[in-house]
């Protein structure tokens, strides 16, 4: 089913730069992969009123940047038995440009796709003899949001082929299936209805392209996880929980929907 | 309600008044969607429709669709059709039907549906995210959907 015509008027034509120079690419041509869906894709950032784009706007508004600067810290800071951080392994969180962009991402020795947080907390669990922090809690994306930040405006590109596909075969299944008393699939509300209210919402894509998200409705940041527990729970249907292998699969397929839109992390939403 | 002499003969006249409402899995379409007998065979309430539609822990309708007449309430959404005038060019019948069953009508409607209990994948317990316990109970009950739908007449241009 294709978008709507119209929707692509109701997202405004305003251009996203940080700081005053850093672009970030919130309207692109659609991968490959979505023919017959979408033709565009979309930052949710194109969806939202003026006063809460203008947060994303300047580093100094956006709250999210506050998490920003306690994970810098607890980037530095030394857990678990073995006496290390994770600059004694991977240097200045600047080091690790480009890694957001790729994930979810096949790990070839665990045999699995991994999101951000599973890395990170395999991180903790096997080389620092750490605890794993609690998915999509206050730790895990505070340093997602650290990570992202670093990646600011560098196009998403996760892989579907090869290992992956099987994976992302089955976030697709998922993104397609009604689920609830409401039977309401992710496409029926960001796929065929972008651009359109429901109720007082602007619905955007649902693209995940900007996460961790500070939202303003309950003042910290969420994790993509967490958003898609709320939007399964908004059908009245039983969710999964976050870190599921079913919401892995749907990370690394709605991230592959946007393929090509920046890193734009940690983004500001209503 | 006191069950009084006067309810009670008003009920006799009506014949199904006080019978049970037809159950969501026993509701008969036609070959369009279009239920042709009435849920509960009492006459809707077109006020209470409106209210129904309007609130958000009922229908929540205006979610989707724009109504002028229930303007008073905030915030109604596009990704259904504009409601005025759906009792000019709508029956009953038809209306019934979408309301209880939409996808009966619009195939594959993203509309939800109002009178059904079965059929749904990983139903949850309303709003809280957890497994649904024991039974459903539909969206909104049979007398609902009757008030529902008289208030859906009163839409003329
Ligand atoms: C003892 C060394 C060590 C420590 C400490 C460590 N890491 Fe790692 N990390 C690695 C190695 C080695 C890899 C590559 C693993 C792989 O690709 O299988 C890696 C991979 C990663 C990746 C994925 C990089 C990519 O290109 O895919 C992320 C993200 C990451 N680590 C985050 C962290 C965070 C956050 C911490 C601290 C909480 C941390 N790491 C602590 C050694 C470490
Ligand atoms: C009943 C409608 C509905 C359904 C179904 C739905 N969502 Fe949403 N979703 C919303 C609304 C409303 C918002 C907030 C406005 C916006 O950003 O679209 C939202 C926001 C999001 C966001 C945040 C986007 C941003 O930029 O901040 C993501 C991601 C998302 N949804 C993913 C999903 C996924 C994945 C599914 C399916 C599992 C799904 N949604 C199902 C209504 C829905
Ligand atoms: C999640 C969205 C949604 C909700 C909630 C919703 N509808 Fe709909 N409705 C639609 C869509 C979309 C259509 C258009 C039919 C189609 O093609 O699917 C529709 C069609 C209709 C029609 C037929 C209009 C016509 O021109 O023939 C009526 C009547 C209607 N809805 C009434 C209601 C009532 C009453 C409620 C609440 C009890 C309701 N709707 C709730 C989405 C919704």
């Amino acid at each position: 089913i294709a978008a709507a015509p119209l929707a692509m008027a109701e997202a405004t034509d305003d251009q996203l730069v940080v700081n005053g120079d850093l672009e970030i690419v919130t309207q692109t041509a659609a991968a490959a992969h979505l023919e017959g869906s979408v033709d565009e894709v979309f930052s949710g950032w194109k969806f939202r009123d003026e006063g809460t784009r203008a947060m994303q706007m300047d580093d100094f508004d956006n709250p999210g940047m506050i998490f920003v600067d306690q994970a810098r810290e607890a980037w530095a800071a030394v857990e678990g038995t073995e006496g290390k951080s994770c600059a004694s392994c991977h240097g200045e969180p600047e080091d690790m440009a480009g890694v957001k962009a790729v994930y979810p991402k096949w790990n070839e020795e665990a045999g699995e796709v991994r999101t951000l947080t599973m890395q990170m907390n395999d991180c903790r669990t096997n080389r620092m003899g750490a605890d794993a922090w609690k998915y999509d809690g206050g730790d895990a994306v505070n340093m997602d949001a650290l990570l992202s930040s670093v990646s600011r405006g560098m196009p998403m590109n996760v892989a579907i082929d090869g290992p992956a596909q099987s994976t992302w075969e089955l976030g697709k299944e998922l993104y397609y299936t009604r689920t609830g008393q409401l039977e309401l699939s992710c496409a029926n509300c960001h796929e065929q209805n972008y651009g359109n209210y429901i109720r007082a919402d602007h619905l955007s894509q649902g693209q995940i392209n900007a996460f961790p998200a500070y939202r303003l409705k309950n003042a910290k940041l969420n994790g993509v996880h967490n958003r898609f527990k709320g939007c399964v729970r908004d059908t009245r249907a039983e969710t999964y929980k976050e870190g599921s292998p079913e919401f892995i699969a749907l990370e690394l397929y709605v991230a592959s929907r946007g393929n090509g839109l920046s890193v734009e992390g940690p983004s500001v939403r209503n | 309600m006191r069950l009084t002499a006067m309810t009670v003969a008003a009920a006799l006249v009506a014949g199904s008044a006080l019978a049970e409402p037809v159950t969501p899995g026993d509701v008969q379409y036609d070959e369009y969607g279009a239920v042709a007998a009435s849920l509960t065979g009492v006459a809707g309430d077109p006020v209470n429709g409106g209210k129904i539609m309007a609130d958000k822990s009922q229908g929540n309708c205006i979610a989707c669709h724009a109504v002028t007449a229930l303007n008073d309430a905030p915030f109604h959404g596009e990704v259904g059709p504009m409601l005025d005038g759906v009792g000019g060019y709508r029956t009953a019948e038809e209306l019934r039907g979408i309301v209880a069953n939409a996808k009966m009508t619009f195939e594959d409607s993203v509309m939800p549906a109002f009178y059904k209990t079965t059929g749904f994948i990983r139903p949850g317990d309303a709003y809280t995210g957890k497994a649904a316990q024991g039974e459903l109970s539909p969206l909104l009950s049979a007398q609902d959907i009757e008030d529902v739908v008289a208030f859906l007449l009163t839409l003329k241009d």
